[in-house]
């Protein structure tokens, strides 16, 4: 019996800005079902390289793929379907301010055509699992980070996606709120069954969530390894970044 | 050496971000034509935009309209007057503000008003990544917020471009009885005898292809922000730029080309 093929497989992938070298090389494979933390260094191509998992950055060289369909080349149209089947949490939340907050949640459900009478309770229900029960008719300027934040995740989550992103899911969040975010992700994605790749600077939180961390630095996957072992790494530049020592080889 | 080096460099540099911004603007305008083929967009967003961009528009368009049409009445009448052909007054000014001055003027207002909100508000969607959440969404921004934009600036610029029209032939009429004692009669048989449909329609042709211009640039530079609240500052004012340009430029060919 063959193995099923990974939801993300990204192969030697290279991307630069300018004369910056962000991605120098990244090969990286997400198994479906599974849950991947990525962290790393500031600016060290987190956010990069999730975008390039759904095509709102390309590749300059390498191949990326989604459940099996190629969309390093891919067009903007070849892209909707691809697309439809991911959910993505923004780092700066993303919420469209000339929508309401329910508006802003419905969107995905909406765009697929699903029956107003079912969206209205469902965006109701994914409201009241991020703690936000009765906001739907409040602005996304009314609302402090931490709530756009859950608001970008009820968004990103509707739709029951495949595969879900999380770009700094709790920062800005206190630490209750925090837990509970993760145990909301947790309890998602045994419901859903999708598969999650989650970035956060809070090491420590995400690894409460996630199976496994990749460690991206200097445009590679440095290390990867299971989450709950993640401090006693055998690699002293992954010890020294998930543990905050301020002395050591890793350069920032 | 090294300054005329330099100088070189400049230019090149220059010409270089000319063409990639005109580029840009010519694939935008492409996926705009795609997009509309078979026509296929948002209600909500075009009722949303043509309300925003025209009505809201109108009273600051009839107000410069008045002043313009009175100002080519006070700058044609005193030779009229002078040669005792005051039956021609309303043509002198009248020909001058629909086939010129109206479209022209109103074309700069609309850029400065709704073409520079335009630019800041795609601009600001841009830098808090709200296209990329669109695009994430599996919703294609070209279709759901551009094409829009440029339908309702459109037909907005020729809509505002009618009104003040009359607006503007009204203020040259108003002003030619306030100041200059010439009747109303006189300036109303002066226009209609003078002034024919292709006066009005050279006009709404100009308004027309300004209206398009002023959106694909406004569209362009609110999309390719980059850098923050600084960047979209720096879209704003590059948008106001190249559309007075596009108009002028518009505005001579199709002179030139009597269309």
């Amino acid at each position: 019996m063959t193995a099923p093929a990974p939801v993300v497989r990204l192969a030697d992938v290279h991307k630069r800005f300018g004369r910056r070298v962000v991605l120098d090389g990244v090969t990286l494979e997400v198994a479906a079902g599974s849950r991947l933390g990525l962290i790393g260094p500031a600016a060290s191509g987190k956010t990069v390289l999730t975008k390039l998992c759904c095509g709102l950055e390309r590749a300059d060289t390498g191949a990326v793929a989604i459940e099996g369909t190629d969309i390093t080349r891919a067009s903007e149209t070849a892209l909707l379907p691809v697309r439809a089947r991911i959910g993505m949490l923004f780092q700066n939340y993303a919420l469209f301010d000339f929508m309401t907050v329910g508006e802003n949640v419905a969107f995905p459900l909406a765009r697929q055509g699903v029956a107003p009478e079912e969206i209205a309770p469902r965006v109701a229900d994914r409201l009241r699992a991020v703690g936000l029960a009765g906001s739907e008719d409040k602005l996304p300027s009314e609302l402090s980070g931490g709530m756009k934040k859950r608001v970008g995740i009820a968004r990103a989550t509707i739709a029951r996606p495949d595969l879900v992103i999380y770009d700094e899911p709790t920062a800005g969040l206190d630490p209750v709120t925090t837990s509970k975010i993760y145990d909301l992700l947790a309890a998602d994605q045994q419901a859903i069954g999708g598969t999650v790749i989650a970035i956060s600077s809070d090491v420590a939180g995400l690894c409460q969530f996630v199976d496994e961390i990749a460690f991206l630095y200097r445009g590679k996957i440095h290390y990867r390894g299971p989450a709950r072992t993640i401090a006693d790494a055998p690699d002293p530049i992954v010890r020294q970044f998930v543990r905050g020592d301020t002395e050591g080889p890793l350069e920032t | 050496m090294r300054r005329v080096a330099g100088l070189f460099e400049g230019a090149g540099a220059a010409a270089i971000n000319v063409a990639r911004e005109a580029g840009g603007m010519v694939m935008l305008l492409g996926s705009v034509l795609r997009a509309l083929v078979p026509p296929s967009m948002d209600g909500r967003e075009l009722v949303r935009n043509l309300h925003k961009m025209g009505n809201r528009s109108v009273p600051i368009v009839a107000l410069t309209a008045f002043f313009a049409g009175a100002l080519m009445t006070i700058q044609s009448a005193p030779f009229v007057q002078r040669l005792g052909a005051t039956s021609l007054a309303g043509w002198a000014a009248g020909y001058a503000v629909l086939r010129e001055i109206g479209p022209i003027l109103i074309a700069l207002m609309f850029s400065g008003r709704v073409g520079a909100n335009n630019t800041a508000e795609l601009g600001t969607m841009t830098v808090t990544e709200q296209l990329d959440g669109l695009r994430a969404l599996a919703i294609d921004p070209v279709r759901y917020l551009i094409v829009p934009r440029v339908v309702a600036m459109i037909v907005m610029l020729v809509a505002l471009t009618a009104i003040g029209d009359l607006v503007a032939l009204l203020g040259g009429a108003a002003l030619g009885k306030a100041a200059l004692g010439i009747e109303w009669t006189t300036m109303y048989h002066s226009f209609a005898d003078n002034l024919g449909p292709q006066d009005f329609l050279q006009g709404i042709w100009k308004s027309l292809a300004f209206g398009g211009a002023i959106a694909i640039t406004s569209c362009h530079f609110g999309t390719t922000v980059r850098g923050g609240a600084v960047g979209v500052g720096r879209a704003v004012n590059a948008q106001v730029v190249a559309s007075a340009v596009s108009i002028m430029l518009l505005d001579f060919f199709l002179t030139y080309m009597n269309i």
